[in-house]
């Protein structure tokens, strides 16, 4: 499978703690869905944070289709990457569609006002993402899940080949989470996008991820295909708490069954 | 709107204390008064325009309703100076420059308490903002409390704003830098747009936010403090216009920016208009009239968007 960002000793993290991440390296391939999962702590979001240039490494480095994102200028790699982040607060009246034209920014010039190609563009995407109807709406008047679809579409806006998402399903219930996770496969089908986003939840990133990467404490304790990284004892070694593992009988991926009162050792 | 601010500017160039007719005013003897007036016009656009492209770049950039120009310091920096200045007797004419440079020092002591580690944190800057205006504000009431100088209370007009300027020269240079500043900011009218969904949405969005967000401030803390050492305070204005702006137009500041000017200068010469006609040959502080006349409009127009959801 072809490469299409590569994560190669990469160290780095806050102004006060500047070890969170302590060198990882994995790859992510073209067309792939890829999951981080780990527990609470253990650098997740951190690591998707300086994937996306939000952080800086303190070492290691990065690469986005085989070149170095630092050379490369951050409107670049906001064409070809998009971010869709845990929360997006807004305190103006936004319409939805307004948001979703705003994801055409890395695309437009200083002073430029959106082409018709670009209108049409943030049309698409809301067509994509199933919202064509909420598009006069204020994004203040919308539903959760109604939100997280828009907040995907202005991402979607941006054109990227690689789509970065912390925790996408978080606050939703079960019915809007399976809605998100579904519209990302049929992105990623239909579209072939590529995937990277940091799951909480083990069985959703069981059941969508081709891929996961385990973190623990800022490294990397498992990565492989859903299989080989949700076994009972990769899960009961990171979480510290006992669980069992099945298999989906639907889907035949691996199921994570919680044992209630049983900590890990007792 | 052209055609309104055209309209408006007529209006204020025939109102005055002195009643002229047009054909009169254009003629020779009278071409003093036309330019005095004149003169008020290019002060009131300035203001307005000035004060309202600040008052939405920082509403954006520190994601904050609430926040206004003097937010940065800069209205009780420059009144702080001005005052010391006439307490200790300094001539009037120095006025405009001292309280610019108190504003500027002001704001540079409100930047420095917000810095960390290189970052401008928007909390940071609000909050540090608020108490050093505080802060420069006690001192100022306790120098004029003290102060046995009868000097001090001709500077009221300047505490309420007065769109008097007395120096041609300094007026048009004010305007100059006003009117580049807001050219400057409305480079960055796309990044602004960003910028209003959050600052990490920003950087997922090609936008360098803290280099955008220090030459934004630098900007608008050059535009305030040139504006408040000509003209005072002049509340309101930069508070409410862009909010009006808002809620007409939407949040694109594309639209917003070049809109607003003109609104905000409309705005102006009308209020301008009122203080000097509501009281005879005396003249109201324009920053009273631009309250009372900003809040009710800006009622009407906040329950009338209510309404429409």
């Amino acid at each position: 499978m072809e490469t299409l960002f590569e994560v190669e000793n990469l160290r780095g993290g806050y102004h006060r703690r500047k070890d969170v991440i302590k060198g990882v390296s994995f790859k992510i391939y073209k067309q792939d869905i890829l999951g981080i999962i780990g527990p609470n702590g253990s650098g997740k979001t951190t690591l998707l944070r300086l994937m996306t240039r939000l952080l800086n490494p303190q070492a290691g480095s990065l690469r986005l289709e085989g070149e170095d994102i630092r050379c490369m200028g951050l409107l670049e790699f906001c064409r070809k990457t998009a971010c869709v982040g845990q929360d997006m607060s807004i305190n103006f009246p936004f319409t939805v569609f307004e948001v979703v034209l705003i994801g055409r920014t890395p695309h437009l010039k200083r002073l430029q006002f959106e082409t018709k190609k670009d209108l049409a563009i943030a049309r698409d995407c809301l067509s994509m993402t199933d919202t064509s109807g909420l598009s006069g709406k204020y994004l203040d008047e919308l539903s959760a899940g109604e939100r997280q679809r828009v907040i995907i579409a202005k991402a979607l806006a941006q054109e990227p080949v690689l789509l970065f998402l912390d925790e996408p399903t978080s606050h939703l219930d079960i019915t809007h989470q399976i809605q998100i996770l579904d519209l990302l496969k049929k992105l990623n089908r239909d579209n072939g996008l590529t995937i990277a986003m940091v799951l909480h939840d083990l069985n959703l990133a069981s059941e969508y991820c081709n891929r996961l990467v385990l973190i623990n404490e800022g490294s990397i304790f498992k990565e492989g295909a859903p299989e080989e990284v949700l076994t009972y004892q990769n899960i009961e070694a990171v979480y510290k708490t006992v669980v069992v593992v099945e298999k989906n009988p639907i889907s035949n991926k691996p199921y994570v069954i919680l044992v209630s009162g049983r900590k890990h050792g007792n | 709107m052209f055609a309104v601010l055209l309209l408006v500017i007529g209006a204020a160039l025939l109102n005055g204390p002195a009643r002229i007719p047009l054909r009169e005013l254009l003629l020779q003897e009278n071409r003093q008064i036309l330019n005095l007036r004149l003169l008020r016009v290019l002060a009131a656009i300035s203001v307005g325009s000035g004060l309202t492209v600040c008052g939405m770049v920082l509403q954006a950039i520190l994601r904050n309703s609430l926040a206004e120009p003097y937010l940065l310091g800069t209205s009780s920096g420059a009144g702080l100076a001005a005052v010391i200045a006439v307490s200790i007797g300094v001539s009037g004419l120095y006025l405009p420059f001292l309280a610019f440079f108190g504003a500027i020092i002001s704001i540079i002591i409100v930047y420095c308490l917000a810095r960390e580690q290189g970052r401008v944190r928007p909390e940071s800057l609000i909050l540090s903002g608020v108490v050093v205006s505080i802060a420069f504000h006690a001192i100022m009431v306790f120098v004029v409390s003290i102060s046995k100088n009868e000097a001090i209370y001709g500077l009221a007009w300047w505490l309420w704003g007065s769109l008097q300027v007395l120096d041609p020269g300094l007026l048009f240079s004010v305007s100059f830098v006003v009117f580049s500043g807001v050219c400057l900011i409305y480079l960055f009218a796309q990044d602004l747009n960003a910028i209003s969904l959050g600052e990490e949405e920003a950087v997922h969005l090609g936008v360098r936010i803290e280099t955008v967000k220090k030459i934004l401030i630098a900007l608008v803390a050059l535009i305030t403090s040139c504006l408040v050492s000509i003209c005072g305070i002049i509340g309101f204005v930069g508070l409410i216009v862009p909010h009006m702006m808002r809620l007409s137009l939407g949040s694109n500041h594309k639209v917003l920016i070049p809109i607003g000017c003109l609104a905000a200068s409309i705005f102006m010469i009308t209020c301008d208009i009122i203080s000097r006609s509501v009281a005879g040959p005396l003249e109201v502080p324009i920053g009273i009239i631009t309250a009372l006349i900003g809040a009710p409009l800006f009622f009407i127009l906040f329950k009338r968007q209510q309404k429409a959801r």
